[in-house]
C-alpha cells in the first residue's frame, strides 16, 4: 500500500525561506526583538494593557522554542537559547515581575508534566493521582520549616532555609518511596482500573494533609502551612537585581523579594533541565524500551524477559521522584501550601499538558505544559483583568458571572475535546504515533486516488497499483 | 534431555485443558506438538513459559525446575517463544522489537543509564548490532527502521522469531509459526527453523497444523487431544497411528478409510 506515494506537497514559501540559515537567523533576531519590544514598551497604565499583555507575553515566552526549532548552527542555537533563558528573560523579569512568576510556574509544571509523562507516556500506566507526589515533596519541606503551630514547631524539629538543597534530595527519596508504595498494590491493574485507583490515592494524600492536624498536628489541616522556609539567597543575585534595576531606571521597592524570584526561576529552570536530561536518557535505554514494550503489550513484554514488577515500580518511582523535588521548590516559592493546592483538578491539568503536547514526546510535553500553564495562569487571568478594566471604565459592563477565570475547567474541556477531534496524538506526537496518523492520511488519499479513476473509467484500468 | 515434563495438569474451572501430560524434548532436536483445535497445545506452551501456573506436575528444564517461575524468569533460564496471534510491540521499530528480546541478558543499572557510562554505550551498541544481525539472519536485513505493525504479516512472524532468538535461548517454542503462509513461504520458514537449530544449536519445538511442515521438519512428534497425550514418535510412526488419525478425522472417517482399503 505504501508504495503509492502521495504527491509531495509543495513546501510553503515561508518555510522554504527559513531553510536558509542566514534568513533563519534574521527571522529569529527579528522575532526576539519585536516580542521583546512589545513586552517592554506597552504602557501598563493603558486601558487595553491586560489584553495586549495576554498576547505579547506568550509570544515572548516562546522565543527559546522559536530559536531551537529554526535551522541554525548548533552552537549559535545553544548560545541564543542560553542567552534568552539566563540573561534576557531575567532582565525582562526584573522589569516586569509577573512575567518572572509566569516563567517559574511554566518551568514547575513542565517538570511535573515530564515526570507524569514517564508513567503515562512511556510506560502507558494511566495515573490520575500524580499531584499526590507533588504534595509529598511540598509537605515535606513545609512541615519542617513552616512557622505554623505544628508538632514540628512545638518540639523544635524545624530546620532553616539552609537545608533546602538537602531537602530537595529528601523530597526525591520520599516521593519515590511513596511512588513505590502506590505502585505495589496497583501492579496488576491496567487502564481504567488503574486510573480509578490512582485517582483515589491522590485524594487519600490530600485528605491526609487535610486531617492530620489532630490528634497530633502534623500538617495544620485545612489552614495550611504558612511561612515556609526559603533557600539562602546568593549575594550575586541581589547585586544583579539592583544593578539591573538601576540600569533600567526602575525603582525597586524590595530588591530581595525580586532576587528571590530570580533564584526560584533559576532553580526551576535548572531542575527542568535535569529532568529533561534524565527523561531523554531513560527513554533511549533498555529501561525506556522495556517501558514502551509494557505499554504496547504486557504479556509479550514479560514473555520476552521484561520484569514487569520492577519496571513498573521504576516508572512510578522515577515519575514520583521528579514531582517530589518540584514539590519542595514549590512549597518554598509559595511560602504557603494547603490541601487545596493539591486537588484532583491539578492532576488532570498536568495530564492535559501531556495530551495536548503529545504523549511520550519530551518536546511535545514541554510545549503542552507551556500552553496549558499560559492559558491557565495568564490568558484567563488577563481576560478577567481586561473585563474588569472595561467595567471600571464604564465602557462595557460584562457581568461578574462571566469572569473568564471562573471558566477554567470549561476552557480545559473545550481544548481537550478540540484536541481529540483534530490532533488526537497531540501537537508534537511521538514518532511512532505520528507515523500512525500519517498512515491513516495516506490511506485516505489512496482511497481518493483509487476512487477517481474508477469513477471515470471503470473498465480501462483493471490493474490496481500497489498490490503485488 | 533438555526438557522433561511429568504429569502436567491444568484446569480452568471444569475444563481440563491439560491433563496428565508427560513428554521429553531432546537437546538440539526439532520436535512438533500437534493435535486438533482445542487440544491444549497453546495452554501447554503457556504452562511451560510461566504465563499459566500448573495445577500439578513437574517441569524440568536443563536440570532445573521451571515450576513457579514468572515468565521473565523462564525467559532468563533460556526458554523463548513466539505467539500464535503475533504479539509484536506494534509502535516500536522492527529493530527495537528485537532489542527488547535481549532485555533479560542485559546489565541494567539506573546509574549507568543516567550517566551514559562507557559500559552503557558499549552495551547499547552491542545490542543494536546483535539485533540487526538477527534481522539479517531471519531475512529482514534493512527493515530495522520500519514500524513493526507496518511490515507484512509473514515478516512479522520473522520479527517474532528474531526477538525470541535475541535472548540467546536454549529452547525456542514456536506457536503455529507458518499459519497463514502459502506453500512457498512455509518452505522458507522450514529452512529458517532448521537454520535456527543448525547455526545456533537451539532446540526447536513447534505447534503446527500444516502437516507438510510437521512431517517435513520434525524429528519427534507428540500428539495432544482433549488435553491428553495420545501418541508420540517419529513422523512415520505418527502417520501410521490409528489414534492420531481418529483424533484428527473422527472414528467414522477411520472406519471409512479402513473399508476403502479393503
Amino acid at each position: 500500500m505504501a508504495s503509492i506515494s502521495a504527491p509531495l506537497k509543495q513546501k510553503r514559501s515561508f518555510w522554504a525561506f527559513l531553510d536558509k540559515p542566514s534568513n533563519a537567523l534574521i527571522f529569529a533576531l527579528a522575532y526576539i526583538a519585536l516580542t521583546l519590544l512589545a513586552v517592554v514598551l506597552i504602557d501598563r497604565r493603558s486601558l487595553w494593557y491586560p489584553l495586549m499583555n495576554m498576547i505579547t507575553t506568550p509570544l515572548f515566552l516562546f522565543t527559546p522554542l522559536v530559536v531551537v526549532s529554526l535551522p541554525l548552527g548548533k552552537w549559535l542555537k545553544v548560545g541564543m537559547f542560553v542567552a534568552m533563558l539566563l540573561v534576557v528573560m531575567p532582565i525582562v523579569g526584573i522589569y516586569n515581575p509577573p512575567f518572572l512568576e509566569l516563567a517559574i510556574q511554566i518551568s514547575i509544571f513542565a517538570g511535573l508534566a515530564l515526570g507524569l509523562n514517564i508513567v503515562v507516556g512511556f510506560a502507558g500506566l494511566l495515573d490520575l493521582g500524580y499531584v499526590a507526589f507533588f504534595a509529598v515533596g511540598a509537605y515535606l519541606w513545609g512541615m519542617f520549616t513552616s512557622n505554623a503551630d505544628t508538632v514540628f514547631m512545638v518540639n523544635g524539629w524545624t530546620v532553616d532555609g539552609g537545608a533546602f538543597y538537602i531537602f530537595l534530595i529528601l523530597g526525591v527519596a520520599a516521593a519515590a518511596l511513596v511512588g513505590i508504595l502506590l505502585g505495589l498494590p496497583v501492579l496488576r491493574l491496567r487502564g481504567d482500573y488503574l486510573a480509578i485507583v490512582t485517582l483515589g490515592f491522590g485524594e487519600v494524600i490530600r485528605i491526609l494533609a487535610r486531617n492530620l492536624d489532630a490528634p497530633t498536628n502534623f500538617t495544620n489541616g485545612a489552614q495550611g502551612l504558612s511561612g515556609i522556609g526559603v533557600p539562602p539567597l546568593p549575594g550575586f543575585l541581589i547585586g544583579f537585581t539592583e544593578s539591573m534595576a538601576s540600569a533600567l531606571g526602575l525603582r525597586v521597592d524590595n530588591p530581595d523579594a525580586l532576587a528571590k524570584q530570580l533564584l526560584y526561576y533559576l532553580l526551576a529552570l535548572g531542575m527542568l533541565f535535569v529532568i529533561m536530561l534524565i527523561c531523554s536518557r531513560l527513554k533511549d535505554s533498555p529501561i525506556g524500551r522495556a517501558w514502551t514494550a509494557i505499554r504496547e503489550d504486557e504479556v509479550a513484554a514479560i514473555a520476552m524477559g521484561v520484569p514487569l514488577v520492577r519496571m513498573k515500580l521504576l516508572a512510578f518511582a522515577s515519575g514520583a521522584a521528579f514531582a517530589g523535588a518540584i514539590g519542595v521548590l514549590y512549597a518554598a516559592k509559595q511560602s504557603f501550601i494547603d490541601p487545596q493546592s493539591f486537588i484532583l483538578l491539578q492532576s488532570i491539568s498536568i495530564l492535559a499538558m501531556i495530551i495536548v503536547g503529545g504523549m511520550g514526546n519530551i518536546k511535545g510535553v514541554l510545549l503542552g505544559a507551556m500552553l496549558i500553564t499560559i492559558v491557565e495562569l495568564h490568558t484567563l487571568t488577563n481576560l478577567s483583568l481586561q473585563f474588569n478594566a472595561l467595567r471600571n471604565a464604564n465602557i462595557l459592563n460584562i457581568p461578574q458571572q462571566l469572569d473568564p477565570s471562573k471558566y477554567q475547567p470549561l476552557v480545559f474541556g473545550v481544548i481537550l475535546v478540540l484536541m481529540m477531534l483534530f490532533r488526537p496524538a497531540g501537537l508534537l506526537p511521538e514518532r511512532s504515533r505520528k507515523l500512525e496518523l500519517q498512515e491513516m492520511r495516506e490511506e485516505d488519499e489512496l482511497q481518493h486516488a483509487m476512487e477517481e479513476p474508477l469513477r471515470d473509467n471503470v473498465l480501462a484500468d483493471t490493474s490496481t497499483p500497489g498490490e503485488k | 534431555m533438555l526438557l522433561e515434563v511429568r504429569n502436567l495438569v491444568k484446569s480452568f474451572g471444569g475444563i481440563h485443558a491439560v491433563r496428565d501430560v508427560s513428554l521429553t524434548i531432546e537437546r538440539s532436536s526439532i520436535s512438533a506438538i500437534i493435535g486438533p483445535n482445542g487440544a491444549g497445545k497453546t495452554t501447554f506452551f503457556n504452562l511451560l513459559t510461566g504465563i499459566y501456573k500448573p495445577d500439578s506436575g513437574e517441569l524440568m528444564f536443563d536440570g532445573k525446575s521451571l515450576k513457579g517461575l514468572r515468565p521473565d524468569q523462564v525467559m532468563k533460564m533460556g526458554v523463548a517463544r513466539t505467539f500464535q496471534n503475533i504479539r509484536l510491540f506494534h509502535n516500536m521499530t522492527v529493530l527495537e522489537n528485537v532489542m527488547v528480546g535481549e532485555h533479560s541478558r542485559l546489565r541494567i543499572s539506573l546509574a549507568d543509564t543516567l550517566l551514559r557510562t562507557a559500559g552503557f554505550s558499549k552495551q547499547e551498541q552491542r545490542v543494536r548490532q546483535k539485533a540487526s544481525d538477527l534481522l539479517k539472519f531471519v531475512g529482514l536485513a534493512g527493515k530495522g527502521d520500519e514500524t513493526a505493525k507496518n511490515v507484512p504479516y509473514g515478516d512479522q512472524r520473522r520479527i517474532e522469531i528474531a526477538r525470541a532468538l535475541a535472548s540467546d535461548p536454549k529452547l525456542i517454542l514456536l506457536d503455529e509459526p507458518t499459519a497463514g503462509m502459502n506453500p512457498n513461504e512455509s518452505e522458507d520458514a522450514m529452512n529458517l527453523f532448521r537454520r535456527i537449530r543448525d547455526e545456533f544449536g537451539v532446540t526447536v519445538v513447534l505447534i503446527e497444523h500444516d502437516m507438510k511442515v510437521v512431517m517435513g521438519i520434525s524429528e519427534h512428534i507428540d500428539v495432544l487431544d482433549y488435553g491428553q497425550k495420545i501418541a508420540e514418535g517419529t513422523p512415520a510412526q505418527i502417520r501410521a497411528n490409528p489414534r492420531v488419525v481418529e483424533a484428527y478425522l473422527g472414528r467414522r472417517a477411520v472406519e471409512d478409510h479402513a473399508e476403502a482399503a479393503e
